[in-house]
């Protein structure tokens, strides 16, 4: 089971910082890594976000299974500056996007989603005025994290009745009964969010 | 307990007739609907809390009709899907239940309380916080069914609710809907599930071929599929 970008409870202090604190320190940890010109500054930055960690206490599983879907682009990016730009271009951008990627984990990590959401629909409210639904906004943003591990099941299930049958991965074949199975998740889903009065 | 009328309902999908001149008044607090697959005991069900619009006839409960009026009907008529994963919303329990009251007009701290009441009592406060998608297959029942029952319904239509559990989550999620205050009309397979019923409604192919006490109705059935 996935655990990528799930609320971690907690009562530390970046816990109880607000989501909108939050969310604007995130934005500013990456512009600051962004524009990092040396390692040692991303070092500076990896070090950190890695006491962000441990301040929130995130045990180290967790935070690992944050970052280690970055591997294969990682390796891809890293080979393809290290061949045409050097070793300190590949670890200035391959260190940038991991700890970018990082500070974004440990803001969802210590955010409940409802913080997120209700912050989402402040910002937007102004938009009201043209047409945007704060709630509407809200509800799509959530319902998109539900999903992630829904979808990830649909996936091993269907790859594991392959398997069961004795046929090998094929990612054409599997595409057919994985779309299927999420189209009529939604649709029940579709159901469901108008029998909790979604639409009323 | 409410009203549910269902006045010369008839429903096609396509050319296939799935309920035929149906005509019914619930009124009982405990009421079962059995039937084979295919026989039309989902979208019975479903008309209920006006997920679906009969193709003739009317359904009402306590006269408003639960298609034109869903929105007060929603309000009075809570709905518990097979599948509690596609009921769950949030990416975490309390959360998913506290999604329910978000149009309650209560404060932030009356949600919390609320939610915390209603986890208690269906044993998952401890849980709270923890991933919907990581509870077992009757802890996300027992979600779905809490998330329902926070907003005070005053009808629990419950569709097949224990199919994908076993034996032991089925009955614990049955002894609830036996316990429960509110009016429930429950689709199932399990027969076994309706005694002390009040109301049993035996459908096959679309029309009621029963309908009446559990050991009657339950006789019916089994003969039907002798």
């Amino acid at each position: 089971m996935t655990v990528i970008g799930l609320y971690q409870a907690g009562s530390s202090v970046l816990h109880r910082i607000p989501a909108g604190w939050k969310l604007l320190g995130m934005l500013l940890g990456i512009i600051a890594v962004v524009a990092a010109t040396t390692p040692w500054q991303l070092g500076v930055a990896a070090i950190v976000v890695a006491a962000g960690f441990a301040l929130a206490r995130i045990p180290a599983r967790v935070a690992w299974a944050q970052l280690w879907p970055l591997r294969w682009i990682l390796l891809f990016v890293g080979l393809f500056q290290l061949l045409f730009s050097g070793p300190e271009r590949a670890v200035m951008v391959c260190g940038s996007l991991l700890i970018t990627v990082a500070i974004a984990a440990l803001v969802t990590l210590t955010t409940r989603v409802t913080a997120m959401l209700d912050l989402c629909q402040r910002l937007l409210s102004p938009l009201r005025r043209f047409g945007v639904d704060p709630d509407r906004v809200g509800l799509v943003l959530a319902l998109t994290i539900r999903c992630i591990p829904l979808l990830v099941e649909i996936v091993r299930e269907v790859s594991e009745a392959r398997k069961a049958r004795g046929t090998g991965f094929s990612l054409r074949s599997m595409a057919g009964p994985a779309v299927v199975r999420a189209l009529r998740a939604a649709d029940a889903m579709g159901d469901a969010l108008i029998a909790r009065g979604v639409d009323d | 307990m409410a009203e549910i009328r269902f006045t010369a309902v008839h429903h096609r999908f396509g050319t296939r007739v799935v309920l035929e001149r149906l005509d019914l008044t619930l009124i009982e607090q405990r009421i079962g609907i059995v039937g084979a697959n295919g026989s039309g005991k989902s979208t019975m069900a479903r008309m209920i809390n006006g997920l679906v619009k009969p193709t003739s006839g009317s359904v009402t409960v306590d006269g408003l009709d639960t298609y034109a009026k869903g929105r007060e009907v929603r309000r009075r008529v809570g709905f518990v899907f097979t599948d509690p994963d596609n009921q769950i919303v949030m990416p975490t329990v309390a959360e998913d239940v506290a999604f329910s009251l978000r149009r309650s007009g209560l404060s932030k701290p009356e949600i919390q309380e609320r939610t915390r009441e209603v986890l208690r009592r269906f044993d998952l406060h401890e849980h709270a916080d923890h991933p919907t998608h990581l509870l077992s297959g009757g802890q996300k029942q027992l979600l779905a069914i809490a998330a329902v029952l926070i907003t005070g319904p005053d009808v629990i239509v419950a569709d097949e609710p224990t199919t994908l559990l076993d034996l032991r989550n089925s009955r614990m999620v049955n002894d609830l809907f036996a316990g429960m205050p509110e009016q429930v009309v429950l689709v199932t397979h399990h027969l076994n599930l309706l005694d002390g019923f009040d109301r049993v409604v035996v459908l096959d192919s679309g029309r009621v071929i029963a309908d009446g006490s559990p050991d009657a109705a339950v006789d019916s059935y089994t003969r039907l599929l002798a």
